[in-house]
């Protein structure tokens, strides 16, 4: 998935977003001294080799009313995760799905799934759709909901300074008891 | 926001397609003006709806280095270590969770050795514990959020 110097100067240009103009791929190549042809046959190899993941939108969760955002950790067996974790990255209220080390004596969870709800309580039935995924092969799981976004600058390559943005007051939620588990 | 900035939302989300005139062509789709579309997108992410508009490039494909770091903070420390996490531009998001485990940010760093460096120089400023969870394998799907 190696990337040239144009391919990362198109990157650079549009990592924080596309000009919203009528012709985007030709204000992009405009700027940067290329044909559009040339813009957009590159967006499209990338695309193509995994260095772009998609084209699109990402709303902010909060804004859309998808106030509870539980990270959901699980202690599966080491044997079945490789088989368990696709199936509950496919779930539909799962967002993301990782496989991360244990720490020995401070972190027993080895799989991360970040479920996103309107409520606890749709977060928990998402919750309650992995167990039953995992059955027996999950000994033990905890979910830490965020109260808090305290950043969040996205990824930038270097040589530009991330704007940080102070930390959202929308995104503030109340204190809440974790649901024990 | 209305429900046709909803359906623009979850139009876009699936993909924005890479043909000259883009916005003409999700525009006609909906049945509406080209221009009415750019206006509604450019509110939606001037409100904050959208957080970013645009391809979304796979870090790892860029040759940087990532992990999920966690740290438990004292109550009355913890806005004095937000500021020394946040304070790093190697640090790209940073959550506040309710566990004893209450503060988690994701690195990414231009090469893996500065990974463990900028974990050390945080404990170093913080005099914490930093627990570095790196991603080991990812059962990856979309998120698609209904608008």
């Amino acid at each position: 998935m190696s990337i040239d110097s144009t391919d990362r100067a198109i990157i650079e240009a549009t990592q924080c977003g596309l000009p919203l103009t009528p012709q985007p791929y030709h204000a992009i190549a405009l700027r940067l001294e290329l044909t559009i042809e040339e813009v957009m046959a590159r967006l499209q190899a990338m695309q193509e080799r995994g260095v772009i993941r998609r084209i699109g939108a990402v709303p902010n969760h909060y804004k859309l009313g998808y106030s509870a955002n539980g990270m959901s950790v699980w202690d599966v067996d080491d044997e079945r995760i490789g088989d368990l974790g696709p199936k509950i990255g496919a779930l539909d209220c799962v967002s993301h799905c990782y496989r991360r080390p244990r720490i020995e004596g401070r972190w027993r969870f080895n799989l991360f799934a970040m479920v996103h709800g309107r409520t606890k309580d749709e977060v928990a039935r998402g919750v309650a759709r992995i167990a039953d995924v995992l059955g027996p092969f999950a000994y033990a799981h905890d979910v830490l909901f965020s109260r808090r976004i305290l950043k969040k600058t996205g990824l930038r390559l270097s040589g530009r300074d991330p704007r940080s943005s102070p930390s959202d007051p929308d995104a503030s939620r109340p204190a809440s008891r974790r649901p024990t588990t | 926001m209305d429900e046709t900035d909803r359906c623009i939302i979850n139009r876009l989300q699936g993909g924005f397609p890479l043909v000259e005139s883009p916005f003409l062509e999700v525009a006609a789709e909906f049945g509406m003006a080209e221009a009415n579309l750019i206006r509604r997108i450019a509110a939606l992410r001037a409100s904050g709806v959208l957080s970013r508009f645009g391809p979304m490039y796979d870090a790892k494909a860029l040759g940087g280095a990532f992990t999920l770091c966690a740290m438990s903070v004292p109550c009355e420390r913890f806005d004095e270590v937000t500021e020394l996490v946040n304070a790093r531009d190697e640090v790209a998001h940073n959550y506040e969770r309710d566990h004893e485990l209450n503060m988690w940010f994701v690195l990414a760093t231009e090469t893996p050795e500065q990974i463990p460096q900028t974990i050390e120089a945080i404990e170093a400023d913080t005099g914490l514990q930093v627990l570095d969870l790196p991603k080991l394998d990812e059962y990856f799907l979309e998120l698609r959020l209904v608008a």
